[in-house]
């Protein structure tokens, strides 16, 4: 059978078109498992996964934990807020420690981009990379092109736009990477300061107007503005930003087509998105949360299949 | 490799439809019982008893397939990961007698592990097991079929494998096959 050609899930960037599709096809299979009366196989049973999040996080670690625990991996929790990482520790000594306790896996967040690299070139579990600071979040992007794969049929040849807070968000970088390795069109799409310079050179096409972009497109992945991330102004306030990129429903029945409405999540309600179109028929955003169970369970099967 | 002819196309028939027989001598008219066939190879063996006890009776039996490969203990312990495939049930095996169906038992553990699996569809009132090829003396775990169409003896190094008409090639045959020594 196929394996995974990578020990670590880092970034959506490092792993092949055939890994993405192989995880799909596993994840099916799981969420089947989690439409049983017991949603629970005993594959993981004699593995330990730390949950090491050096950053806040409800939906990923609750999501994460749920995955380790239907696949009866024996789970600890770790988070730098009540931890010796206030006491001065470095990471690579805090992972280790854990190690020493004979975990196999870990599951980081951390707010500095290439956390995760460096761990992998110093210890020899595998590591999920939880998101990496606004680097990358491979397992939102796989869970965001598996829900797209689950209502369109498939990703290939679908247009995709991205909107909102580019420059801070690791989901849009690893959900270009997803979309583009699955062959979908991307686009992005917000305020010109929001928008990374060289964003054109990863080959997505770029659009201010949200009205345009919402009329290309077959999906609307809309993103929070990370106000914890932004040191300086990037925009007048919110209430202007909300007036040129906020979603509400009558756009979406404005448009001559039915889209597909996502959201990773939290969402901002009335700013971003308002409240009627993050309810309407148009929004998969409770898919999503249901599908990460599975891909996360996917990603850390095959991951503690490669010794 | 040397391949083996042990059950030609007619003697599989005639294999089938006797194990259809002896089910029918315990199951009367299947009301009470449903079929699981183990992924991926006993998904055939699975239809084919289905449709033949169509043929002898005029009912549907309830068929389903499961897939074990999560419920396997053997995962990180071999050479190879295994795939997984669909499982496919859509009735509830709550106080039903169950038959499950596979083409060769071999060491047993596929087939534990498929309790384990069919354990969370429900409790059923008890399990039976029909497989096509028993390879005797090579049992890991105390596991018996219930219906048997052919006790072989064979080694290690062989392996039993068995053909569909249509999927793998023109006629149904089993063979035993020998891998060279290198």
């Amino acid at each position: 059978m196929q394996e995974l050609s990578v020990r670590h899930l880092l970034g959506i960037k490092d792993i092949t078109a055939e890994d993405i599709q192989l995880i799909f096809e596993t994840a099916d299979n799981f969420k089947d498992v989690l439409n049983r009366p017991i949603k629970k196989v005993p594959s993981l049973r004699d593995i330990t996964i730390a949950n090491v999040f050096f950053e806040n996080s409800t939906r990923t670690r609750l999501s994460f934990e749920l995955a380790e625990k239907r696949l009866s991996a024996d789970v600890i929790n770790f988070s730098s807020s009540s931890s010796s990482v206030k006491k001065g520790e470095t990471l690579l000594d805090t992972v280790n420690n854990i190690l020493a306790m004979k975990v196999d896996m870990i599951v980081m967040r951390h707010s500095s981009p290439g956390a995760p690299h460096f761990l992998s070139r110093h210890i020899d579990a595998n590591i999920v990379n939880a998101g990496d600071g606004t680097h990358e979040h491979p397992t939102q992007a796989l869970l965001d092109s598996f829900s797209i794969r689950e209502k369109l049929g498939d990703v290939a040849g679908k247009k995709v736009v991205i909107i909102g807070d580019i420059l801070h968000s690791r989901v849009a970088l690893s959900n270009i990477f997803a979309l583009q390795k699955l062959g979908a069109e991307v686009m992005v799409c917000g305020p010109v300061t929001l928008l990374p310079k060289y964003i054109r050179e990863l080959g997505v096409k770029v659009e201010f107007d949200v009205r345009k972009a919402l009329a290309w497109c077959d999906v609307a992945n809309v993103l929070r503005i990370q106000l914890e991330r932004q040191q300086m102004k990037y925009f007048p306030s919110l209430r202007e930003y909300t007036l040129y990129y906020g979603i509400d429903k009558k756009m979406l029945e404005s448009l001559d087509k039915e889209i597909v409405l996502m959201h990773p999540g939290p969402i901002n309600r009335g700013v971003e998105l308002s409240s009627d179109a993050a309810d309407s028929h148009h929004s998969i955003i409770l898919n999503q949360v249901e599908n990460g169970v599975a891909i996360r369970m996917a990603v850390l099967y095959l991951l503690a299949s490669k010794k | 490799m040397q391949k083996r002819l042990i059950v030609n196309h007619q003697l599989l028939e005639i294999m089938v439809m006797r194990l259809c027989h002896q089910l029918i001598e315990n199951h009367g008219d299947f009301s009470d019982s449903v079929i699981i066939g183990l992924q991926p190879r006993g998904r055939q063996v699975a239809q084919r008893i289905q449709s033949t006890l169509k043929t002898i009776l005029g009912t549907t039996v309830p068929t389903g397939y499961l897939d074990t490969t999560f419920h396997r203990d053997d995962f990180r312990r071999r050479e190879t990961p295994l795939a997984a495939n669909a499982t496919h049930i859509d009735f509830l095996i709550e106080g039903k007698k169950v038959i499950l169906v596979d083409d060769v038992l071999y060491t047993g553990r596929s087939v534990r592990a498929a309790m384990d699996a069919m354990i969370s569809f429900g409790r059923p009132a008890n399990v039976e097991l029909l497989v096509l090829i028993d390879r005797l003396y090579s049992r890991h775990l105390p596991i018996e079929p219930t219906y048997v169409g052919r006790r072989v003896n064979s080694l290690q190094s062989q392996r039993v494998l068995v053909e569909w008409q249509g999927s793998d090639t023109q006629e149904d045959n089993i063979w035993l096959v020998t891998k060279n020594e290198e």
